[in-house]
């Protein structure tokens, strides 16, 4: 019963913080143009903010626990210039961390 | 359709979630649940220490809050893209996660595509993978008949598609270089637990002096 609760307080809090913005500039229909501004640029470095929270528990001190994951980065990267293919860059590059995750290292 | 890409991630790390919370001795209703009301992954993948640790409602409020200030990001950069969304604009707002916004933040649409009904269709996909996900993996637990070890990697394997995608398609690589930049700065500053805020706060620091810089 209490853990149905917390869930309940995960999910209300989640929504709050996504609803947040929004209420805050629906009532001037003119949003501040360093909001608009924002909304340009912030996507590029959330997106890129996201990759390094993904990463956040590698060792440099450690090879096994960074190696992997920059190799099947780099593999990520460079399927995407080639194919343009999300679908395909993001199950070439979890197989091959699979695989060296499990065999290699 | 999209949304691809993120099926394979969301059913993977729905899989890895479920099973995470069935081992925890929440079954296969609670994978639902919590999938369904909260529709935030890593969120999800916390609470499941949360709720088995049975946390003070405050601590899960405080978790909840660093876990997920990133949102707040996302529906700031997407205002103007849901301004006028109508109905589909409350659904469209709670269902805005990570995977959501890798997809609709570039703002492309479909030719001949209604952008709303677009925007509401991925996202309706989108939360439907990760409920099946967390279901299947509530259900099939351990009897995957190969090692899944690794397989929490699609979630950055997406991220990175997604930031790849974004660096080929502009010229413009300030605001993607000071995310990286930033966070990996703050990651070793303030080190993994508590690095996320005061990464937001440094990206908007110097995304208003760029912006002073270029105007």
């Amino acid at each position: 019963m209490y853990s149905a609760i917390l869930v309940c307080i995960m999910s209300l809090t989640t929504i709050l913080l996504r609803a947040l913005p929004f209420l805050v500039f629906t009532k001037d229909r003119k949003t501040p143009s360093f909001i608009v501004y924002l909304g340009r640029v912030l996507p590029q470095a959330v997106i890129g903010m996201l990759v390094v929270y993904c990463l956040r528990n590698m060792q440099l001190t450690t090879p096994s626990s960074w190696m992997p994951e920059l190799a099947a980065i780099a593999f990520v990267f460079g399927l995407q210039a080639w194919k343009h293919n999300a679908l395909m860059s993001i199950l070439g590059g979890t197989i091959l961390y699979m695989i060296l995750v499990q065999v290699v290292f | 359709m999209k949304s691809l890409p993120v099926m394979a991630g969301y059913i993977v790390l729905g899989i890895g979630f479920g099973i995470l919370l069935r081992n925890a001795g929440y079954g296969v209703i609670w994978a639902f649940s919590m999938s369904l009301l909260i529709y935030a992954g890593s969120m999800q993948y916390a609470g499941v220490s949360l709720i088995s640790g049975a946390a003070s409602v405050l601590t899960v409020m405080i978790t909840t809050i660093m876990i997920n200030a990133r949102h707040l990001f996302y529906s700031i950069s997407m205002i103007e893209k849901y301004r006028d969304a109508g109905i589909y604009k409350p659904y469209l707002v709670f269902a805005l996660t990570d995977e959501t916004y890798s997809l609709l933040s570039d703002g492309d649409v479909p030719e001949g595509c209604n952008p709303d009904r677009y925007r509401f269709l991925v996202s309706l996909f989108n939360h439907l993978y990760w409920i099946t996900g967390s279901v299947l993996g509530s259900v099939l637990g351990k009897a995957l008949p190969f090692s899944t070890q690794g397989i929490e990697f699609s979630m950055t394997a997406l991220f990175a598609a997604s930031f790849a995608e974004q660096w080929y398609s502009t010229s413009q690589h300030i605001p993607a270089l000071t995310g990286v930049c930033v966070t990996a700065s703050c990651l070793m500053v303030f080190g993994s637990e508590h690095f996320l805020i005061p990464s937001m706060i440094g990206i908007l620091f110097v995304l208003a002096i760029y912006r002073r810089r270029v105007s």
